[in-house]
């Protein structure tokens, strides 16, 4: 038995290493804890896969088959028709019935519609009647008719328009996304409506009228690289009908095809033109066929009585949105990371850990006697988690969709296409609502002190409103403020389709809608996370350690 | 540099139970003050205050000076070891030491030297859940050198220590106080403090029953008796209380004398040749002293004082 040789330096010999006492070595203190305890390390590369997973290996390896007119099996991509993009890049419709006239240079059209009709499927009896292809009379909200500038006859160019609508009164859109309220109430020969558009330069102006005498402008927009010669004329198309129902423990919607003609007289043009006019459908939008089974050719697209043109088409000039309406079997980018609410439990689990641990055993005051200034305690903890958060959530949105959506498009998808900027928001801001929901999770483990409990009431506020209107165990509405009013809110930083008001389409937390903007959801989540960052750290000054 | 723990008034209440009435105390440079006092006394909660861990409803606890909340770098100037078990079970010893000494802005070397010091190479990388409590004190020892600081205050340090490590940490102590360290060291035992304590601090019921040094503490304790063994014990009484001492018979040969120095003994029973074969000075033990002290402490605990207090409630 020997007693151990005893040699400690003198109380005041140097130790090296740096002086600061400051934020930093605290933070760097937290870093070392965390990265020290193997079990979290893992939780977080879980969290990552987790966010991953739907994304990559679920969604992405859905398939289509179809076979064309008898043709030879196809499967994927090869099923999909042409689509096309409009001049933003986003995914298009751009079907309908056209009686143009190349316009060089400077011009100017001015029509005057008195009547706006059409013909939908049948939804009343259900969906298989739709399928038979009965039809009633009436319009949907966005059966449109109007004039239009357009650069070319191609799908996706360029183009602004003045129509009258089944329900939304005139509107002034152009490039598919553009979208200005004109006058409003129905078009008919007691209320005509008088629309007008003028070309100077790539300047393309609307104006409306309810006499022709006094005009009111609606709009103007800039078209840009539109070139000398364009194709101004008269159109009529309109949407798929669709009804939607909510019910409690689920919602359905049917749709089916519709279309619509538009009537008008006082047709002027003025510029260089051609003088005759030619009818076209773009993108297949003319009239539907005929009732029935192998029904006739349906009414034709374009009639002229004197003065008085009649033209009737079906589709739609408009964003495809995601689910159905749309026609196109669609993946958004913010689909491919479904799987975020499978990573945010594994997050929250470990931050919750990363505090309430120390109560556990005490480990706490050691930490406090370290550190007495206790707010710098709870920030540095917040910053370290929120920080590998963040980079976990950012590998995992980066994989998911650059794995993921090649995957889902080989798939037969059509990935509806969104600016550099939003994708860069939904990776970003992913990363980001992971973060904070981490933060949030820190704060609850230093509020309640038990591992358990925090990552319980963890869960349940950041994960469960998801699931619960995700699964349609609580119906559309309550769903909706759930996901206003909880911290689930920041979900919504992944939408990256917008909800356009000129499209009539399901927009269910399926299709990847939320019902508060990315941003305003992302705010809602700082909110809650800087009241609980704010209650833990009145606590912990408070209490006793 | 050096640093004094200075404890004034400090009062605490839990709930129904005052564990701290009017603590006050100072922790010298130079020496180990021995923390004293049975379960309950307001040892730890004084601990805990010292550190700015529990809020104290009156009186403040000084380090240098300085209240301990207000250090930059606290660990540099106060080392201390509340409960070897606080750990984080699946990190390692190093790693522990390691987040320590990056938030008092301390290099990775200093690390490795406590790790030395503290005899705890072996086992530096392995999972902290697996140690032995013996294990943990040794741990818990390197955190509280690990700022090399002017002060440190381990609380029961002792605890589950086997004879050997027990013998070491003595050592350890004396060498930090003559390194001129302020030295703080609580333990419900005395005679674990036996040989390693200069000074005491007897604390009972939340307050100091004692402050004083281990040496008047042993002379109270022992007053001037003296013992006298002799075959003529009525004679040896009939001179000894002629010169004005008390004397007890307190055994067949042994007689307890008190009044007169043993050397005045000598001479009296010499001169008038009483024959005796030992004459000795009374010398009571430290635990001795000690129960002395603390017994009126608990014999007058009013009813409901035994209510489990902060420190002994299960975490």
């Amino acid at each position: 038995m020997t007693t151990r040789a005893i040699s400690v330096p003198r109380p005041d010999a140097g130790l090296g290493g740096g002086s600061r006492g400051g934020f930093g070595a605290v933070l760097r203190a937290e870093w070392t804890k965390f990265r020290s305890v193997r079990g979290w390390v893992i939780g977080m590369i879980l969290a990552a896969l987790l966010t991953m997973f739907i994304g990559v290996f679920v969604a992405a390896n859905v398939h289509t088959g179809c076979q064309i007119n008898g043709g030879p099996l196809k499967t994927g991509k090869a099923c999909l028709p042409y689509v096309p993009h409009g001049p933003g890049g986003e995914v298009v419709t751009d079907s309908f019935s056209f009686v143009r006239q190349p316009l060089t240079g400077n011009g100017s059209l001015t029509v005057r519609v008195t009547a706006l009709t059409g013909e939908h499927a049948n939804l009343s009896a259900g969906p298989q009647q739709a399928g038979n292809g009965s039809m009633v009379p009436g319009l949907a909200p966005w059966s449109k008719a109007g004039i239009i500038i357009k650069q070319s006859t191609h799908q996706g160019s360029a183009y602004a328009a003045m129509m009258v609508t089944g329900s939304n009164g005139v509107r002034m859109q152009y490039n598919y996304t553009g979208d200005t309220a004109g006058l409003p109430g129905s078009v008919s020969a007691v209320h005509p409506r008088w629309l007008r558009l003028t070309r100077s330069g790539n300047m393309i102006t609307g104006y409306d009228s309810a006499d022709g005498t006094h005009w009111t402008r609606a709009g103007t927009v800039q078209l840009a690289g539109l070139p000398a010669t364009v194709q101004a004329g008269l159109f009529a198309t309109s949407p798929s009908y669709t009804v939607t129902q909510n019910s409690f423990g689920g919602g359905g919607f049917n749709s089916g095809p519709s279309q619509a003609t538009g009537v008008f007289d006082h047709v002027s043009l003025t510029g260089v033109s051609r003088g005759t006019w030619t009818s076209t459908t773009v993108g297949g939008g003319g009239p539907l066929n005929g009732p029935g089974p192998g029904g006739g050719p349906g009414p034709a697209p374009y009639t002229r009585s004197g003065g008085t043109f009649k033209v009737t088409g079906s589709g739609d000039i408009a964003p495809v949105t995601p689910g159905p309406g749309g026609g196109l079997p669609t993946v958004t980018i913010g689909q491919t990371l479904t799987g975020a609410f499978l990573g945010l439990i594994a997050i929250v689990t470990v931050a919750a850990m990363f505090f309430s641990s120390e109560y556990r055993r005490g480990l706490i005051r050691t930490t406090l006697a370290a550190t007495p200034r206790r707010g710098a305690v709870l920030a540095a903890k917040a910053v370290v988690i929120g920080a590998v958060a963040f980079v976990a959530g950012l590998v995992a949105a980066v994989v998911s969709i650059a794995v993921g959506v090649p995957k889902t498009e080989n798939g037969g998808q059509v990935l509806l296409t969104v600016p550099v900027l939003t994708e860069v928001r939904v990776i970003a801001g992913t990363a980001a609502m992971l973060a904070l929901a981490a933060v949030f999770a820190v704060a609850l483990g230093a509020i309640l002190r038990r591992s358990a409990a925090a990552i319980t009431v963890a869960v349940l506020v950041v994960v469960m409103p998801f699931l619960l209107y995700a699964t349609n165990i609580v119906p559309a509405g309550a769903g909706d403020w759930l996901l206003r009013l909880t911290p689930a809110a920041g979900l919504a930083i992944e939408q990256s389709i917008p909800r356009y008001p000129q499209v009539t389409s399901v927009t269910s937390l399926v299709q990847g809608y939320y019902p508060l903007s990315p941003y305003a959801g992302l705010a809602v989540l700082c909110l809650w996370t800087a009241a609980a960052l704010a209650l833990a750290l009145f606590m912990l000054r408070r209490r006793d350690a | 540099m050096q640093a004094t723990i200075e404890v004034n008034g400090l009062r605490k209440r839990f709930g129904p139970t005052l564990a701290l009435d009017g603590m006050s105390f100072t922790v010298e440079p130079g020496q180990v003050t021995g923390f004293v006092g049975p379960n309950g006394a307001g040892k730890s909660t004084t601990m805990r205050v010292v550190l700015g861990l529990d809020a104290a409803d009156e009186g403040q606890a000084l380090i240098g000076g300085k209240p301990y909340a207000s250090l930059r770098q606290p660990m540099r100037v106060l080392g201390s070891l509340l409960d070897a078990g606080a750990l984080q079970p699946s990190r390692s010893a190093r790693n522990h030491l390691l987040w320590l000494a990056h938030s008092q802005g301390l290099a990775t070397r200093r690390v490795d030297e406590v790790i030395e010091q503290a005899g705890l190479e072996s086992v530096a990388r392995r999972r902290a859940g697996g140690y032995s409590l013996g294990m943990r004190q040794r741990l818990g020892i390197a955190v509280a050198m690990l700022g090399n600081p002017a002060a440190i205050m381990l609380d029961e340090p002792f605890n589950g220590m086997d004879p050997e490590g027990i013998v070491w940490m003595r050592g350890f102590l004396r060498s930090l106080a003559a390194e001129g360290r302020a030295v703080l060291v609580s333990s419900h035992l005395m005679s674990e403090l036996e040989d390693t304590a200069d000074h005491l601090v007897v604390v009972g019921r939340g307050q100091v029953i004692a402050d004083t040094t281990v040496a008047s503490l042993l002379a109270a304790a022992s007053g001037d008796r003296v013992t006298l063994r002799t075959s003529t014990r009525p004679e040896a009484m009939t001179v000894l209380e002629r010169a004005g001492a008390t004397v007890v018979a307190s055994g067949q040969d042994v007689l307890t004398i008190s009044g007169l120095e043993p050397e005045r003994v000598v001479v009296l029973l010499g001169e008038k040749a009483v024959p005796f074969s030992e004459v000795s000075a009374h010398r009571a033990t430290l635990e001795q002293a000690y129960m002395e002290l603390t017994r009126q402490a608990v014999e007058f605990r009013p009813a409901g004082f035994d209510a489990v207090t902060r420190q002994e409630v299960p975490r």
